[in-house]
């Protein structure tokens, strides 16, 4: 007797969770959660104008997240200032910036803290395809540039050297995560979207040998953490998004437990 | 000496035998008004050994930056062979934790390769026992090798090392410039070496490129040796060295002046040879102590009295 919202729900979670956890790994492997949060914090600014202009948020989060990304580069490359103070800058800027603003719409706290935390019970048919087919877009492209990714974030001067391009790839990368934090703004919100792209990766590292096999189990644990934290979520009708979240962190503490076999084996 | 090494070099080059690998006229390099780099002319050969020394922060990596096409020259022509394959061993790869990475997979790292080849690049390098090994758990020489082991799988053309024997003790730096001279042996390929280290990059090196900023001095290890403009950068210390080094280079190469492949040589004579020069040149580290830091001439101070009393 699951009601269709509730369906509806958690296969947007999932739908999402298999996307974000592959890419999340490189975000883990290039140290790079602070900027995916930036990027992310930056969709509140875009998401202020569309409540106000009442209009689909998720082009604009795209755009914007991509801008946020590109200027961080040239930022970056310009010098003067170290990247994490950059990233800090930025991303608590466009947050602070954000909050401000819709401070001037009165009547929007709801919306608001949807927007902060998500609203993965609010999913319609057309998130739902978005999501699904944006998903199956990313995941593609991914697959994609899979080995020359790889080679990217292991040796980009090597790769460079060696004839391929590891700017591009890296440019391409952007693209996809700014298209997962436009999809999974609605699932979790602005603020725990970094958490749905990290916090599977780093449950999946301690159960494999290769980043593939890595990616594979990140997807797995994400969408077992949305199924797992939706149902708690229902049951204890506490907020969604962050209940997913926090069943991503148990499934995390799990994999830290060292279970013989495991440990054995490690010597 | 280098001669005969040279022309086995081009024997077994199968594509680029006689042409220029690479060839720069008058590079220079410019970072916010200064010019990192100069003036600097460079040409590798087939099957030749290129070193390029110089005190820290002379241009050395960013001449190498340029020769991967990893940097553009703000002034100067460079010139490449068509289709010219480059193999890249760089100094260190700094591979987060989080990514489950062997060294198998680092093989085929930028492209496919059967395992058989993988294991015989490996065994090769010397670290055959390694290839399930996570790389970041690897040592520095370890490490050095795996990268060399990619390098005679890619078969390149042209091979740049950048310091490949930074934090490597003084026996696997022996051993680490045997390798690399088997490869340029076997591969025929041209070898750019990046090196801070005067002694031992000198015995198997065809040229010298000696680098401040602008070319000092170039030439044969024993032509740069004897130029004064070495002798005003690196001390007259440095010279003594270079003499070691080529004693090392005759019982390397045999008595007839043949390269001798490692693997041929009397095992006894072999490592009796490598041992004497070990001893010798070991005492000369700790004697001034610029192993692994700067050629900076103030830096030569004898900094352990028993190895100084040993050297000397």
């Amino acid at each position: 007797m699951v009601s269709e919202f509730i369906l509806r729900a958690a296969l947007a979670g999932i739908g999402v969770a298999l996307v974000a956890a592959p890419l999340g790994c490189f975000v883990v492997w290039r140290r790079m959660a602070y900027f995916g949060d930036t990027m992310a914090h930056s969709a509140l600014l875009v998401a202020a104008a569309a409540i106000a202009f009442d209009i689909d948020a998720t082009l604009g989060v795209f755009v914007v997240s991509v801008l946020v990304a590109l200027a961080l580069l040239a930022l970056e490359r310009r010098g003067g200032l170290a990247t994490d103070t950059l990233l800090g800058l930025l991303s608590h800027s466009a947050l602070a910036v954000g909050l401000v603003v819709m401070g001037f719409m009165t009547g929007l706290r709801l919306d608001l803290f949807g927007y902060l935390f998500g609203d993965i019970l609010a999913v319609g048919t057309n998130d739902l395809i978005l999501i699904w087919g944006g998903g199956a877009m990313i995941l593609a492209v991914l697959l994609w540039i899979w080995r020359p990714l790889l080679v990217a974030t292991v040796a980009p001067d090597v790769a460079a050297a060696e004839g391929m391009n590891p700017a591009r790839q890296r440019l391409i990368f952007m693209l996809l995560l700014a298209g997962v934090i436009a999809i999974a703004m609605k699932i979790v919100g602005i603020l725990l979207i970094t958490a749905l792209l990290i916090i599977p990766a780093a449950a999946a590292r301690r159960l494999s040998r290769t980043p593939e096999m890595m990616a594979v189990m990140a997807a797995g644990i994400g969408a077992l953490a949305v199924a797992g934290g939706l149902g708690a979520a229902v049951a204890a009708d506490t907020p969604a998004g962050p209940t997913i979240v926090v069943a991503a962190l148990v499934l995390f503490l799990i994999g830290l437990i060292p279970w013989h076999g495991k440990a054995a084996e490690h010597g | 000496m280098p001669q005969t090494a040279r022309a086995i070099g081009r024997d077994s080059a199968p594509n680029t035998a006689g042409g220029v690998l690479f060839r720069a006229k008058g590079i220079g390099v410019q970072r916010s008004g200064d010019w990192l780099i100069k003036g600097v002319d460079l040409t590798i050969n087939p099957g030749e050994i290129v070193t390029l020394i110089g005190p820290n922060g002379s241009g050395k990596t960013t001449t190498a930056k340029v020769v991967l096409g990893l940097l553009q020259p703000d002034a100067g022509q460079i010139e490449r062979a068509p289709g010219l394959r480059v193999g890249y061993v760089p100094q260190r790869l700094s591979i987060d934790d989080t990514l489950p990475f062997t060294v198998k997979r680092l093989m085929t790292m930028t492209g496919p390769a059967d395992d058989d080849a993988i294991s015989r690049a490996l065994t090769r390098a010397g670290v055959g026992h390694l290839a399930d090994a996570a790389v970041q758990r690897l040592s520095g020489g370890e490490f050095q090798r795996a990268l060399m082991a990619r390098a005679i799988l890619r078969r390149p053309d042209l091979l740049v090392l950048d310091e490949p024997v930074q934090g490597v003790d003084f026996a696997g730096e022996v051993a680490l410039y045997e390798l690399i001279r088997n490869i340029r042996d076997e591969l025929g390929c041209g070898i750019l070496l990046v090196s801070h280290d005067l002694h031992f990059v000198m015995a198997e090196t065809d040229r010298v490129l000696c680098l401040n900023h602008h070319v000092c001095c170039a030439g044969t290890p024993q032509s740069v040796a004897a130029d004064p403009e070495y002798r005003r950068l690196f001390g007259p210390r440095a010279v003594e060295a270079l003499a070691l080094y080529q004693h090392h280079h005759d019982h390397a190469h045999g008595p007839d002046g043949e390269v001798i492949p490692l693997e041929s040589r009397d095992p006894a004579a072999h490592s009796h040879g490598d041992g004497a020069v070990c001893r010798l040149d070991h005492a000369h580290e700790h004697d001034h102590g610029h192993y692994g830091r700067s050629h900076n001439p103030d830096d030569i101070d004898p900094i352990d009295p028993a190895g100084a009393t040993d050297g000397q």
